[in-house]
């Protein structure tokens, strides 16, 4: 009984166990479905999925089982509309937008892409109507048309293009996985630092034994405060763009940071510190926060850890508006400059080898605003950075 | 024995269905969500609906495990048998019997809370997974082992600080308790506030989401704070123009100290406010 409806789950890596699947069959068989579907779902819902992040794949499996409805196999993904037309305002010229007035319009533009991808069945590729891969149509990717909207294309196609008319699918850096940063974590452990605080609760024997020897043997206990790991950490994570390739080993490094300190707060940034971050990259366009405010909040005994890649157009670090999503007023240097004058403790740590370093000029500017405090991505730099941030 | 919300808590059909099979299942239930959206108060309803008496126990950063099972003082019998104390020769009498074993020892079946339990040690849920198993453990002191008479229904909060180990989640059941939406909340206020006038709650419902829609905010406004302002509203009897009052000259709502309760929130509130006054000045 719904065994296929658990594989799937499986499939779907939701974390399910037989264990959990037994306790729903129980469930049923207590008749607490009630033989609703709702219920069920509910039901199946509260036996199974552990966590609200799980919620959204459930879902989505739980629909495809019991209703047949066919999964998306092509990636194709929804555009947020208003975005494109607030780039599109901020960047194009005007002989641009006049190109986009003669196929009716941002309004128009997305309803006919809307059209077409229901018309259209399979994968398409070159042509120049269908939504498909190197075509000339204003749909897809890899494409030339000054309106293309690009469509299901998972990687930057160049590195180092200094406008970058792409829509990227972020990623939320996920902190479940665990394989891996088992040599992270211990790593990051040389930034304990233990200190005790807190209320007098464990006994301290040494103590005791004297204190008892001074009262004439008479029992005279000596308590102290346990020891509390008191290092406080600023998490800045580069995402997107040319930072696609190391997503994963950004996700191990968090993941860990979680397990290991107790006070990190992580924020999100796009190849270079502008004015403004944000900690939940599915919102970023709407819950930004200030990074003046970020800098006013936490105090300057926090460590600071970038992580990125620090690979892009040098205009992006040096000049004011050099950012290639939105008109930055000061130059990213300005604000790398504040944080690492604000916060003594600031270290950058690049998933790109280090042999890599020297081939690319962003690198070595922001090398040397960190103070050469960059360190490759690998259990030896993460020593060498933790080391450097515990001293 | 089925929990179907009472007259002072809306329970939605999820948060029903989950509850229910907790109960029949006779499994904890771990409930997440929002702060202020009603973790607890859901524990003191349910003991309330079904008639039977809660246990609290509430968790925090020094507590360990054993603390909910038993305590054994030590320290005072060794105190005792250097004054020559008779208590001393029986071991009992130093043992301080925990929340776990008050729930187990009842007489009838109880509801037990655990709230918070993300505030712990890392390690504190896995110290209780054969606990909340089996609903039995052992007293190594007296060599005895302590059997639930009836298994209690056990309800656990988390504030989602600390992940929570996996062979403890696979032992509960799951319900993360969603932000109430309108038709949900306006139930939720004429349960608490039965004799508001309607258009008060409909002008404060909207004020209320508009806030909640304030990015950067630190700690959005919860249903808690909700009912909160709008007892305040009532006492103060504010009439409803006067939040309708937006496009006035009038920038932040009245009594907002019961919605906004950080420094920076409200100070991030009036520099909006007044950035999007002078907008409609222009």
């Amino acid at each position: 009984m719904f065994v296929n409806f658990f594989l799937e789950l499986k499939k779907a890596k939701v974390p399910v166990t037989l264990r959990e699947y037994l306790t729903l069959l129980e469930a049923m068989k207590q008749g607490m479905a009630e033989y609703e579907v709702e219920k069920f779902y509910y039901l199946s819902r509260a036996a199974l999925v552990k966590d609200e992040k799980n919620f959204d794949k459930f879902d989505r499996v739980f629909g495809q089982v019991f209703k047949g409805l066919e999964g998306s196999g092509e990636a194709v993904v929804e555009i947020p509309e208003e975005w494109l037309r607030k780039l599109a305002e901020k960047t194009l010229s005007e002989e641009e937008k006049a190109l986009i007035q003669s196929l009716g319009g941002w309004e128009k533009l997305m309803e006919t892409l809307k059209k077409r991808l229901e018309e259209q069945k399979g994968r398409h590729q070159g042509g120049n109507k269908w939504i498909g891969t190197a075509g000339t149509s204003p749909f897809g990717a890899y494409g030339y048309n000054p309106e293309g909207v690009r469509i299901g294309q998972d990687k930057s196609r160049n590195r180092r293009a200094v406008k970058v008319w792409d829509k990227r699918e972020y990623k939320n850096l996920d902190d479940d996985v665990v394989l891996g940063t088992r040599n992270i974590k211990v790593a990051l452990r040389r930034l304990r630092q233990l200190i005790r605080q807190g209320e007098a609760d464990e006994l301290d024997l040494p103590e005791t034994i004297r204190s008892t020897a001074d009262n004439a043997g008479w029992i005279d206990i000596v308590m102290r405060p346990q020891r509390r790991n008191k290092v406080k950490v600023l998490l800045f994570l580069d995402i997107g763009g040319s930072m696609d390739d190391h997503v994963r080993a950004c996700e191990e490094l968090f993941s860990a940071a979680r397990g290991e300190l107790k006070h990190l707060e992580h924020f999100y940034f796009h190849n270079c510190l502008y004015e403004k971050v944000w900690k939940d990259n599915r919102r970023r366009y709407t819950e930004t926060t200030p990074t003046w405010q970020v800098l006013h909040t936490y105090g300057h005994d926090y460590r600071v850890v970038f992580v990125g890649d620090a690979t892009m157009s040098p205009y992006e670090i040096v000049y004011p508006g050099g950012s290639v999503e939105h008109w930055n007023e000061e130059a990213g240097q300005v604000w790398l400059q504040r944080v690492t004058q604000i916060y003594q403790k600031a270290i950058w740590l690049n998933p790109v080898p280090e042999q890599h370093w020297q081939y690319t000029p962003s690198v070595q500017i922001v090398r040397q605003i960190m103070g050469e405090r960059m360190y490759p991505l690998t259990l030896e730099g993460l020593t060498g950075a933790m080391r450097e941030l515990a001293r | 024995m089925r929990f179907q919300g009472t007259d002072s808590y809306v329970a939605t059909d999820d948060l029903m269905v989950a509850v229910n099979a907790a109960i029949t299942l006779q499994r904890p239930l771990l409930v997440k969500g929002e702060p202020g959206t009603g973790k607890t108060m859901l524990a003191f309803e349910i003991a309330r609906a079904l008639g039977k008496p809660l246990l609290q126990w509430h968790i925090k950063s020094t507590t360990k495990a054993q603390q909910g099972l038993y305590e054994y003082d030590a320290v005072s019998r060794l105190r005792d048998s250097q004054l020559g104390d008779e208590r001393v020769k029986d071991i009992r009498n130093y043992i301080a019997r925990g929340k776990l074993w008050e729930a187990f020892g009842a007489d009838g079946s109880v509801v037990l809370l655990i709230d918070e339990v993300d505030k712990a040690d890392i390690e504190f849920p896995n110290d209780l997974l054969l606990e909340l198993d089996r609903m039995e453990f052992h007293v190594y002191e007296t060599q005895e082992t302590v059997k639930a008479k009836h298994r209690p229904i056990v309800i656990i909060t988390s504030n989602n600080e600390k992940e929570l180990p996996d062979a403890f989640l696979r032992r509960c059941f799951f319900h993360y308790i969603r932000f109430p939406d309108r038709d949900t909340m306006q139930r939720i206020v004429a349960v608490h506030h039965p004799d508001i006038q309607k258009t008060l709650v409909r002008e404060a419902l909207n004020v209320f989401y508009e806030l909640r829609e304030v990015p950067g905010l630190k700690k959005k406004p919860s249903t808690s704070e909700l009912l909160d302002w709008i007892k305040l509203l009532m006492a103060e009897d504010i009439p409803p123009e006067a939040l309708r009052a937006k496009d006035q000259k009038v920038v932040i709502p009245p009594l907002a100290g019961a919605l906004l309760k950080n420094e920076q929130d409200v100070h991030l509130f009036e520099r909006l406010a007044f950035l999007a006054k002078r907008e409609r000045g222009n």
